[in-house]
């Protein structure tokens, strides 16, 4: 089991290392920059009162809803997917809990009361296979509609990928097809890792960055009592 | 380019219904001499010159999903996938990745994204300038809440010293440097008109005052072709028994440097104001119904300026609303039907949005709203300075008819705005299209209204 062995060991520690300094470089190398401060006389002097976008930009405007909403919708799916394939799946669990217990030196329940919350296999597959379904049809959309086409570029294609492939090889992992089930897992690690690894340096990055943007904007327009 | 090359090159057309240069088929897109490596260097370094932490955070959450196009009106109208928002950003996307981001040293390294080319620049420069009228509703769509329009005006920073901008828009940015006003309504300009039309219409029209407490200013669309607006504010200023004063020293409050993307001619332009506002003691002053002068100095100002504004700064028609609220400007109602059109700067992205409106209805008016209005409402395709570039037209009349159809929808009997700007765009589309409805200022029509006291 060579494969596996370093898809949990070196691979592991690399892909976690690069994850790790790639988002804290990323996010410090602009975070930390100069803000100035703006001397205008505010409308609404509460500003902060903005980070409300960080929320209400989670769904399009009225005005705004008809055009989008294929685009919002399978969103809104392979998100949601991925993160319970992701979070609730109990082989998942265990890894985090372990993570947690190595980090905090207690048990997860000991600190929370109550335990990770996991759901049965055959849900989980349910999700993976409509997030995968999801993916397929915005990598689709993405080639056909001439303002994705004209706007994308490699990161757009590889972080598609780089997300499917753990959800590809998870499902085959789970169902024991196509190779041992040995080598699946740690194809299914792997492609994790790459995952990973790829993630400070494109546009999955976003999970990150959408809070700091949208509050940023918020604030601002908020400042001004201009449309949110 | 020497000042004598200037007017040669680009002689200024002031009897049009709307300001822009003669013969503007003979085209210079390029401005000053220099090699074409140097064009590229600018550009990139004028464009992330005042980046700070905000500017930043933008150019790092774009997931390039395409809503942004459905925000806007050169899009939708045309289905060009070109005019989608933030790819009018895509050179400086690169550039900012290259030679800014946090990740710029390991691109230029490995030479991952390879240096923008002048031809590459030059092709931008329809969508940096003719396409964006910098109206801001893509940055309303943007689920990242990426402010676009933000990021397009600091494009034209870099645009501008690359000497790379439309020919009709540097050239009224030029001569309004040099002479005070893009439209040729020098101070002497100014100070005839203010004689001529306080003789025409037997009122006072304060000039040059040491002190007063109020400084109004007005745009040169309508300094030279609105002239009733500068009657219109002097009206309800008497109406009201204000202390104010126009100034020769800083009374044009359009900004042809802000439009054009000079950051130094937009302070020159700025400064004016402010500082004939403190030379003469004012404690508020008024800017005119135009849409971009209001971001200038309201939202901008001080942040030129260095330090808090010592005056307040009011849009004519939040300075209106407030004196109806207090009960002191009365006007007469009418018995009409009325659709607000809401100029992008001072209603969506300068939160005026209610003032027009208290302002209507004390009228009287039926307000039929369009479909959408306020924030949301769609720009006329006027501003950010594309009325003023020719080879734009048939595109700009396009949008305008996504603007005529919303205002006939309302079947409303008066169309009403707050920007000369616009009013311009309106009266330019009306007379393309053989529209029967024409654009009416909101200033003009209160003081054509006001309650005479007895």
């Amino acid at each position: 089991m060579e494969l596996l062995d370093f898809a949990r060991g070196p691979a592991l520690m690399w892909a976690i290392s690069i994850f790790v300094v790639g988002v804290l470089w990323r996010l410090t190398g602009v975070l930390f920059l100069r803000r100035k401060a703006d001397l205008s006389a505010p409308r609404k002097p509460a500003s902060w009162m903005g980070l409300r976008l960080i929320f209400l930009r989670s769904w399009p405007r009225r005005e705004f809803v008809g055009a989008t909403a294929f685009t919002e919708v399978l969103g809104y799916v392979f998100h949601i997917g991925f993160l319970v394939a992701l979070f609730f799946y109990v082989p998942h669990v265990l890894f985090f809990t372990d993570i947690f217990r190595g980090v905090i030196g207690m048990n997860f329940k000991q600190v929370f009361g109550f335990a990770w919350p996991t759901m049965p296999g055959g849900l989980i597959f349910f999700f993976g296979a409509v997030t995968v379904a999801a993916l397929i049809a915005v990598l689709v959309h993405r080639l056909i509609s001439p303002v994705k086409r004209l706007i994308s570029n490699f990161d757009d294609y590889f972080s598609w990928f780089v997300t499917f492939a753990p959800l590809v090889t998870g499902l085959l992992a789970y169902s024991h097809i196509g190779a041992p089930y040995q080598t699946l897992l740690a194809l299914h690690i792997l492609s994790v890792e790459l995952l990973m690894v790829w993630f400070p340096f494109g546009k999955l990055m976003h999970a990150f960055t959408i809070f700091a943007s949208r509050g940023s904007e918020g604030m601002q327009f908020e400042r001004k009592g201009a449309t949110l | 380019m020497s000042t004598a090359d200037i007017d040669v090159k680009h002689p200024l057309e002031t009897d049009k219904p709307r300001f822009s240069v003669k013969k503007p088929e003979v085209r210079f897109d390029k401005q000053g001499e220099m090699p074409d490596d140097e064009r590229v260097k600018r550009a990139m370094q004028n464009f992330v010159k005042d980046f700070g932490r905000t500017a930043a955070i933008y150019m790092e959450s774009c997931i390039h999903c395409g809503m942004c196009a459905e925000a806007c009106h050169f899009y939708v109208t045309t289905e060009n996938p070109k005019y989608t928002p933030i790819w009018k950003l895509e050179p400086f996307k690169q550039a900012y990745k290259r030679e800014y981001g946090p990740f710029a040293f390991f691109y230029r390294l490995l030479n991952l994204k390879p240096s923008v080319s002048v031809e590459r620049l030059q092709e931008w420069q329809e969508l940096i300038y003719d396409s964006c009228t910098v109206c801001g509703r893509c940055s309303l769509m943007c689920p990242m809440g990426i402010d676009i329009a933000t990021l397009v005006s600091q494009a034209r920073h870099g645009m501008f010293q690359a000497g790379l901008v439309p020919h009709e828009l540097w050239a009224v940015a030029e001569r309004a440097e040099r002479e005070g006003s893009p439209l040729g309504a020098t101070p002497k300009v100014f100070a005839d008109r203010i004689e001529w039309l306080a003789d025409d219409h037997e009122i006072d029209i304060p000039l040059d005052k040491d002190k007063a407490d109020v400084l109004c200013a007005m745009s040169s669309i309508e300094i030279m072709k609105y002239p009733e607006s500068i009657v219109a504010t002097a009206k309800i200023m008497k109406h009201l028994g204000v202390d104010w004063t126009f100034r020769s020293d800083g009374y044009e409050a359009t900004n042809f440097g802000l439009l054009s993307g000079n950051a130094a001619w937009q302070k020159d332009m700025s400064m004016k104001i402010i500082n004939a506002a403190v030379a003469c003691g004012a404690k508020t002053v008024i800017l005119p119904e135009c849409g971009h002068a209001y971001g200038a100095l309201r939202w901008m100002g001080a942040n030129i300026y260095g330090k808090p504004l010592p005056f307040k700064v009011q849009h004519i028609a939040e300075f209106m609303a407030e004196n109806i609220q207090s009960g002191k400007l009365k006007v007469k109602k009418l018995d009409k039907s009325v659709t607000f059109h809401d100029p992008c700067q001072i209603v969506r992205r300068g939160g005026v949005i209610e003032a027009p409106r208290v302002v209507l209805n004390a009228l009287g008016m039926e307000l039929r709203e369009m479909e959408p209005s306020a924030g949301t409402n769609w720009c006329c395709g006027g501003g950010g300075g594309v009325v003023t570039i020719h080879r734009a037209d048939a595109l700009r009349y396009k949008v305008f008819q996504l603007k005529m159809k919303q205002i006939e929808d309302t079947e409303a009997e008066v169309p009403v705005t707050t920007c000369a700007n616009c009013r311009q765009t309106f009266d330019d589309g009306q007379a393309h299209f053989k529209w029967d409805k024409t654009m009416n200022s909101l200033l003009e029509l209160v003081a054509e209204n006001l309650v005479e006291e007895d």
